[in-house]
């Protein structure tokens, strides 16, 4: 089964890099400092959270500590997804 | 006045005062001062001249806001570039203006050294921001290294209707054409603008919109020329983050285009008041749909929202009086002051209010011309009602009401406008008939909540295994973000018009109809 990190990992590639799977994205590289992501990309990823992971997002979880970063994606999901099983 | 003049009077003035401030930097006016003369020395030792001009391929950092001054300060001409612009883009903008040189940063050098290699054009000084690994690339010098020449003043004799600045704008050919601005047409709409705004020094103005842009270029511009201070971010992607920034910083002005107002509006959590220092929020790129502006209201209670219009070559037109917006919710509003702004027929006659025609923009704001478009140059700037003068053809049709206010109607030209920047439908079927898996494409705007427009394509492929993935991948490679097709459709034909042309008219009602 697929972890978190990789079904991040390929939601980004697939539709942030157009499915380029040669570009060197490390889990913990800058989605915005790295132009990976934009404003509306902002609001797929908010979409892809809620829609595959059943997380309700609001306003303050929107931040770059939480999204900026496969790795930060990854993490804030995990815990939101444990704190709903719990 | 020369721009560069304003920035030495303010930091004579008032030097201990916050110029400018990045996520990774503080500016005082005196270290804006100080470092922008430092770069000017630099690039004159370097080999730049007067009237010379110089890419300044960055993104929102502190260091492209230096190296603008810089660039004026040495007496050439500046040209900035959009940060996501590829190699072949940037190649041919570094032979159509005869770059002299460019500044970039480390990130954006491989693009940068590619474009010069392809340019085919040798001896351009190029200067870099150091790397993650704290190496400058190979073939640039060191940026910071460029901040330690002494900063003295370089007599480069130049007066202020020589260029300031040269901004690329997508063509409805598909080449990006030149817009020549000297430093009297920068003045007089930075004067103009702040004006309307009722701009103080005291006002601190948040800025996320590319400098490449010209409407982020000149919140640059204007705050130095007000001595205010500019706080520069490089993405509205998170707006929360933003708006923490509004508070911290107390930001008095905040210009937006549609899709930033867009996501504002998506947000849910939002209190009215919630950003209590502001003190104005602008619109311009596009008209702000009516339920947008009403809830921008109520969010922003006691805040002036200044709905504005614009292009690139004369910078600003029209602005609305926030007092008209309750009266005339759908109007751009009136000139700016100082200028006019009317609207003709296809003779060029005046035409009557509710009747559609031209616009036109006479004023000491607009532009001299297309660089080395003689062509293009003739057909926007043409004969004004005097015969000393020529006057700005818009190519956006408008309309008035009874008391003169404008409003938009439509383009004469397919330019298609999304997330506020222009995007010239050739420059993307170019490279979609590049990819030798299509046929052939036909691209339109096609609307969108968030964007305005999205960028469509209808696409016959000869590849029948293409995928519309591979064909965004390979638009990424080639152009700038902003400009990768969103929605890509694939057909066995194109629609045509009776005389066999595709036509983009019906290929826009095609893709409409089947979102």
């Amino acid at each position: 089964m697929d972890t978190v990190k990789d079904k991040v990992r390929t939601f980004i590639v697939d539709n942030f890099l157009f499915g380029d799977k040669s570009y060197p994205l490390a889990d913990t590289a800058s989605l915005i400092e790295n132009d990976i992501i934009d404003s509306t990309a902002v609001l797929e990823l908010v979409a892809f959270i809620e829609d595959d992971f059943g997380i309700a997002m609001v306003d303050s979880d929107v931040v770059p500590a939480n999204l900026d970063s496969i790795e930060r994606l990854s993490s804030f999901i995990s815990a939101r997804a444990k704190a709903l099983a719990a | 006045m020369r721009i560069e003049h304003f920035l030495a009077a303010k930091a004579a003035a008032h030097p201990a005062k916050t110029a400018l401030i990045t996520k990774d930097k503080r500016l005082r006016y005196e270290e804006l001062d100080d470092l922008s003369s430092r770069l000017a020395a630099a690039l004159f030792a370097n080999g730049v001249r007067r009237n010379d001009r110089v890419l300044i391929f960055m993104d929102n950092c502190w260091e492209a806001a230096v190296s603008i001054l810089a660039v004026l300060k040495a007496g050439a001409t500046f040209s900035p570039i959009n940060s996501s612009t590829k190699a072949d883009k940037l190649a041919y903008i570094i032979g159509d203006c005869d770059a002299a040189a460019i500044l970039t940063q480390a990130k954006l050098m491989p693009v940068a050294a590619e474009a010069c290699g392809s340019s085919g054009k040798t001896g351009i000084f190029v200067a870099s921001t150091i790397g993650a690994d704290n190496q400058c690339p190979a073939g640039a010098t060191s940026l910071a290294d460029c901040l330690t020449f002494e900063a003295r003043e370089t007599d480069h004799r130049g007066i202020d209707i020589d260029l300031a600045m040269l901004i690329y704008t997508s063509g409805s050919t598909g080449r990006p054409k030149g817009v020549m601005m000297t430093h009297r047409n920068c003045d007089a709409a930075a004067d103009s603008i702040t004006t309307y705004l009722c701009n103080s020094p005291d006002d601190v103005i948040l800025n996320v919109l590319p400098l490449a842009f010209d409407y982020g270029l000149y919140q640059l511009l204007m705050a130095v020329r007000l001595g205010a201070t500019l706080v520069l971010e490089k993405s509205f992607a998170f707006p929360q983050a933003i708006f923490e920034r509004i508070r911290e910083e107390g930001v008095t002005g905040l210009p937006l285009v549609p899709t930033m107002a867009a996501m504002i509006l998506q947000m849910r959590d939002l209190t009215p008041g919630f950003l209590p220092s502001l003190r104005y929020i602008s619109n311009t790129a596009a008209a702000l749909p009516q339920a947008h502006i009403e809830r921008l209201r109520f969010l922003f209670p006691g805040v002036r929202l200044y709905s504005m219009y614009g292009l690139t070559e004369c910078k600003r037109c029209t602005y609305l009086p926030p007092e008209e917006l309750d009266r005339r919710p759908g109007s751009v509003g009136i000139a700016i002051p100082n200028t006019e702004a009317f609207v003709v027929d296809d003779h060029g006659q005046l035409v009557p209010p509710g009747v559609a025609g031209e616009l036109v923009i006479r004023g000491p704001h607009v532009m001299q011309g297309y660089w080395r478009n003689e062509a293009a140059t003739e057909r926007t700037l043409r004969p004004g009602p005097n015969p000393w003068e020529k006057v700005l053809y818009t190519g956006d049709l408008f309309s008035t009401d009874e008391d003169g206010f404008l409003y938009f109607v439509g383009r004469k030209d397919d330019i298609i406008k999304t997330r506020g920047e222009k995007v010239a439908p050739k420059e993307v079927e170019a490279v979609l008939h590049a990819h030798p898996g299509i046929a052939e494409a036909v691209v339109v705007g096609v609307p969108d909540p968030v964007l305005g427009h999205a960028i469509g394509a209808l696409v016959i492929r000869s590849d029948p295994t293409l995928s519309e993935k591979d064909v965004m991948r390979h638009c990424a490679r080639h152009l700038e973000d902003f400009m990768v097709p969103k929605v890509i459709e694939f057909r066995s034909e194109l629609p045509k018009t009776d005389t066999g042309k595709v036509s983009r008219r019906l290929a826009a009602e095609m893709m409409e109809a089947a979102q």
